[in-house]
């Protein structure tokens, strides 16, 4: 029982990675993107396929995961965010279906539908940290969480946090202060996308065998729920959301009706969740976090320091 | 390729076309008026598909092929489409009706909300096993020279081409067309001009269901029947709305066909191996967003403030 308490932690950890990069992308950005899963299975695979083929090291494989996710997001995200309006959505939905496609059809480099096993458990400092016993692994994503939270904090409050700010409130207004909207969009989108190809290594090094089964549309739509269901905006919000429906969707499990209660339960669900936020609550549970800029000493031009 | 492989490979891209023209009607109607995107409506087209299924095989019970299972057929589609019009103006009513004056995002995310719970549902309801849609006829090709022509394609190409006929006499010539020609044009000024614009959304969204009811069933006759069979249709049907110009009826309907060709043409001529044939509709949708995002017969839009 503390043992399957400990899983949904790190899952929720993991997942909440990939929140707080939606959040990124769709709480502050206002932009819809549907493929948290598409990047998550790059991370994934990227570290699957590097430490069983090339005999990396788990730490190796992070940068690589990374960088090849901002790669592919920059792909899509360049010739969809120029364009206003909803192509982005459907853009990221066929994205992810092509990505679990390709994944399933290239056997010698993913092994097709059967995946990739025995991917090897991280060390660090001489110090393997054993899924199976799951303290350390818990302390290890725990530890992602954080600095992705503090950078992802940072960052809000940056010149970019503000610039997507003013984007997603009105676009014209913001181009017409200057604000170059597509750069802000696509350095929005590539972040969202690099850090779920993170969660993806973790999900690798954790589960020790991927397979395309697990990055469903389904895993997108989650992250989409986590960070509605907390808050848009507030990344304190997408962790909260990422427990939460970390917990619904393993309460079958939980509460031992996983027989009583059918498969699809979760999903739908996790649909209403989605209508119903929208309808009842659209700031989310926590709201949307309100930004406090310090006040800057003023020169006696004028002009901010 | 000699002239009869040709007209082999034209004949199926048609057929395919047809089909993605029906669904890519509903998607341009709704984007035409309200300005997002229904990701519902492939569930939509699930639902439909289900309902004829279960309706044909009632009404045919054991009987032999012959005139009773042909009509058998056409009732089944009738009822499924009054039954996806109701679905369809119902969604509308309780997931995007009290999201219409909230920012952008909110109507999407619901939509993708619903789309959600359809499809889990019909998943839970009937089991996530595909069913087959027994055609209604002796379904025995029919040699034209050496062109290899199937019954249920002319049934594919004859119902496509009376809908599209129907729906485009109906818009250009009724009372009830020229009302949303006019909400679409200008939801403002059509209301003070005394069109009850509520009525005309509901319209829409029933017609654009029933249209993607008869699509479902026709599609299915080919691919059969499963809970999610309307993701993948609905996106390559989003596809061929883009690049006719997405709120351009006239555009979805060259859109889809074209969409047809150069799937049936990708796979024939350019040797795209088949496990990457849903491929096809992606690449065209990003080629199209970067060449000519307004789609081949879209009206460039200039944004006001």
């Amino acid at each position: 029982m503390l043992n399957f308490f400990l899983l949904i932690l790190i899952y929720s950890g993991i997942y909440a990675l990939m929140a707080m990069g939606q959040n990124i992308i769709t709480g502050y950005g206002g932009m819809l993107s549907l493929t948290q899963a598409g990047f998550f299975a790059i991370g994934s695979y990227v570290t699957a396929i590097l430490t069983t083929q090339a005999g990396w090291s788990f730490w190796a494989t992070l940068p690589v995961a990374f960088l090849v996710s901002a790669l592919f997001g920059l792909l899509i995200g360049l010739p969809t965010l120029r364009l206003k309006g909803d192509y982005l959505a459907i853009a990221t939905l066929g994205f992810g279906e092509i990505v679990r496609n390709v994944l399933n059809n290239w056997d010698s480099l993913t092994n097709g539908p059967m995946g990739i096993q025995r991917i090897p458990m991280p060390v660090i400092l001489g110090f393997t940290i054993n899924p199976y016993k799951k303290y350390a692994f818990l302390v290890m994503v725990i530890v992602f969480v954080i600095i992705a939270y503090i950078l992802f904090q940072r960052l809000a409050r940056s010149r970019m946090g503000r610039a997507l700010a003013a984007v997603r409130e009105d676009e014209i207004a913001a181009q017409s202060m200057g604000i170059n909207i597509t750069k802000y969009k696509v350095y929005a989108f590539i972040l969202g996308a690099s850090v779920a190809g993170i969660a993806g290594s973790l999900q690798a090094t954790f589960t020790l065998s991927v397979t395309p089964g697990t990055y469903t549309f389904m895993v997108s739509v989650m992250v989409l729920c986590m960070v509605v269901l907390g808050g848009m905006g507030n990344f304190k919000a997408s962790i909260l959301g990422a427990f939460i429906i970390q917990f619904i969707s393993y309460f079958p499990q939980l509460t031992g009706l996983s027989s009583v209660i059918p498969p699809q339960f979760k999903q739908i669900l996790f649909g209403l969740i989605l209508v119903v936020m929208m309808i009842w609550r659209p700031q989310g549970i926590l709201g949307r976090e309100a930004t406090r800029y310090r006040k800057r000493a003023v020169t006696p031009t004028g002009g901010e320091q | 390729m000699g002239i009869a492989e040709f007209f082999q490979h034209l004949m199926n891209g048609l057929t395919l076309g047809g089909i993605y023209a029906l669904i890519a009607l509903g998607y341009t109607m709704v984007y035409g008026i309200l300005k997002f995107i229904n990701f519902a409506h492939g569930d939509i087209l699930m639902a439909g598909a289900y309902v004829g299924l279960f309706v044909f095989d009632g009404l045919r019970g054991d009987a032999p092929l012959g005139t009773w299972t042909l009509i058998a057929f056409f009732l089944a589609m009738l009822i499924s489409m009054g039954f996806s019009a109701v679905l369809g103006m119902t969604i509308e009513r309780v997931a995007y009706k009290p999201l219409r004056g909230a920012n952008r995002l909110a109507p999407l995310l619901s939509a993708i909300g619903v789309s959600f719970i359809l499809s889990n549902s019909a998943a839970w309801a009937f089991g996530t096993h595909s069913r087959k849609f027994n055609y209604p006829f002796d379904n025995t090709p029919v040699h034209i020279g050496e062109v290899v022509i199937t019954p249920h394609q002319i049934l594919i190409l004859s119902v496509s081409l009376i809908m599209m006929i129907i729906l485009k006499l109906f818009v250009d010539k009724t009372r009830m067309g020229k009302a949303m020609r006019a909400t679409s044009l200008d939801q403002g000024t059509a209301m003070l001009m005394g069109i009850n614009v509520n009525r005309v959304i509901s319209m829409t969204f029933a017609i654009g269901s029933a249209l993607a009811a008869v699509g479902g069933i026709l599609i299915a006759l080919d691919f059969k029947v499963y809970a999610t069979m309307g993701t993948m249709t609905g996106l390559k049907a989003f596809v061929a709305a883009v690049v006719g110009g997405i709120g351009n009826i006239s555009g979805a309907m060259f859109g889809g066909i074209l969409l047809g060709l150069l799937e049936t043409f990708g796979v024939a001529i350019f040797g795209i191996p088949t496990g990457l044939k849903d491929t096809i509709a992606f690449g065209v949708l990003i080629l199209i967003l970067l060449i000519k995002p307004e789609g081949l017969f879209g009206k460039v839009e200039k944004e006001k403030v």
